[in-house]
């Protein structure tokens, strides 16, 4: 129980989005309407995803420098599920610009930046599988792993600054584009940090989940 | 032997440069690729618009690329590796395959220009700058192809899964590039947004040479 506790803290958090999440007055901006409470789901997928990636290069960076089959499995359950929230952002924002911006697809800096990431993370796993050798397999997937994940640092954060974008803080537009430019209402942002942190719990929480079925699933192929 | 490791990595530069020139199948094999290529291009698309011309310019200079770096690693054989590993060390190994790859594709990007401005004409108002883009976009590509040729030599079905992982992770490079030659092509940009981008790119390049030197020794071992 006493290792458990965050699980709790991250279900209270999301109980806690749903509910605050749909009853708390808004600001009406433009065409937004209510659709902006997408706000606390389409935006925490990215700090989710991007705390399970980090999570995933940082596991690499370990195994090169102390080789276990431990790391390389923690490694590999977290990119997995990285890509997971990464098609979770995407959709809830497809969903979100088919309202918004009139068309569910439009070519945006972000958007794209999203596709590299799911096609870097796909080509990961492909690579995994390419190769039996187990070790020659955890060494080679780490090296990528890190390559990819130092490419997609820029891809993801200085592009997007430099073209015009439709999402806030692109091309002449202040702030931080993940935080909805400079101004976050105040009763949105009551709403908005547990939300993000809530579903990187969650993220946190399912990678656990997918490294104990790995490992399950090795220890009976090695008895 | 040479002892300084700067020697090492010119002593393996020359032992490439050497073999391409004494087994010239490959190197005709790739001028060919490119020649057919372009004119296939020629032959479907005619005289292509600047945005159309641009596009398919970068598009097949990427073909070009995964098809000159993929052999970069095939072409030892196990046993010479294993020569290679005795004599110098992996960091001076990756940086000859780094120098060698650059070389072959600055040559193999002056060749498809020049067949480029021949069959679908030669948009750039900036013609001299363009070159220069031209030169930077093969040094861009081939420091890039040159780590995952190496990642992809260790699995199986290479030609494909070097495509598979380089795509993705060459794209922020391939859109600075399109970018800087649309204003070679004549288009008006911000003040100081060419800098950027031509800084930016010099900068990933950079990181892409650092991030060889840390990471091949943990790929050199089998």
């Amino acid at each position: 129980m006493r290792q458990q506790w965050w699980k709790i803290v991250s279900v209270m958090l999301l109980l806690y989005t749903f509910t605050a999440g749909f009853l708390t007055p808004v600001p009406h901006l433009g065409n937004l309407a209510e659709s902006i409470r997408n706000f606390y789901f389409h935006v925490p997928m990215w700090s989710a995803m991007m705390t399970l990636l980090t999570v995933s290069v940082v596991y690499a960076v370990l195994f090169l420098y102390k080789p276990s089959s431990r790391y390389d499995i923690i490694s590999n359950a977290f990119a997995q599920t990285g890509i997971l929230f990464s098609l979770l952002g995407l959709i809830t924002g497809m969903i979100w610009a088919t309202f918004s911006w009139g068309q569910p697809w439009s070519n945006d800096p972000k958007q794209l930046g999203t596709a590299i990431g799911i096609l870097i993370y796909l080509a990961y796993g492909v690579l995994r599988n390419s190769i039996t050798d187990l070790d020659k397999k955890a060494r080679v997937s780490a090296v990528y792993n890190i390559f990819a994940y130092c490419i997609l640092i820029p891809t993801l954060y200085i592009l997007p600054r430099m073209t015009e974008s439709l999402h806030p803080g692109g091309l002449g537009d202040k702030g931080n584009p993940g935080l909805g430019g400079d101004n976050l209402d105040p009763i949105m942002a009551k709403v908005f940090f547990p939300a993000m942190l809530g579903w990187t719990l969650l993220g946190v929480w399912i990678s656990t989940l997918v490294v104990r079925y790995i490992t399950l699933k090795e220890k009976q192929l090695s008895a | 032997m040479p002892t300084t490791s700067a020697s090492k990595v010119l002593k393996l530069l020359q032992k490439d440069i050497l073999l391409e020139v004494r087994q010239q199948y490959a190197l005709y094999g790739i001028l060919l690729y490119v020649a057919s290529t372009i004119f296939v291009l020629y032959m479907t698309i005619g005289r292509p618009d600047a945005a159309v011309w641009n596009g398919l310019f970068w598009m097949i200079q990427l073909f070009i690329c995964v098809n000159a770096v993929a052999k970069s690693f095939l072409q030892d054989s196990r046993g010479r590796m294993l020569y290679f590993y005795l004599i110098a060390g992996p960091v001076d190994f990756i940086l000859s395959k780094l120098l060698y790859n650059l070389l072959l594709m600055l040559v193999m990007s002056v060749c498809s220009l020049a067949l480029f401005a021949l069959m679908l004409g030669y948009p750039a108002e900036k013609g001299l700058l363009f070159m220069g883009i031209v030169c930077l976009g093969g040094l861009s590509l081939s420091l890039v192809f040159t780590l995952l040729a190496a990642i992809a030599s260790k699995a199986q079905q290479q030609a494909a899964l070097l495509a598979i992982l380089g795509f993705p992770l060459i794209i922020p490079q391939i859109l600075l590039l399109v970018r800087l030659s649309r204003f070679a092509f004549g288009e008006v940009f911000r003040e100081g947004a060419i800098w950027k981008a031509t800084g930016l790119l010099l900068g990933l390049d950079g990181m892409i040479v650092l991030l060889s030197v840390i990471l091949f020794p943990f790929l050199w071992k089998d």
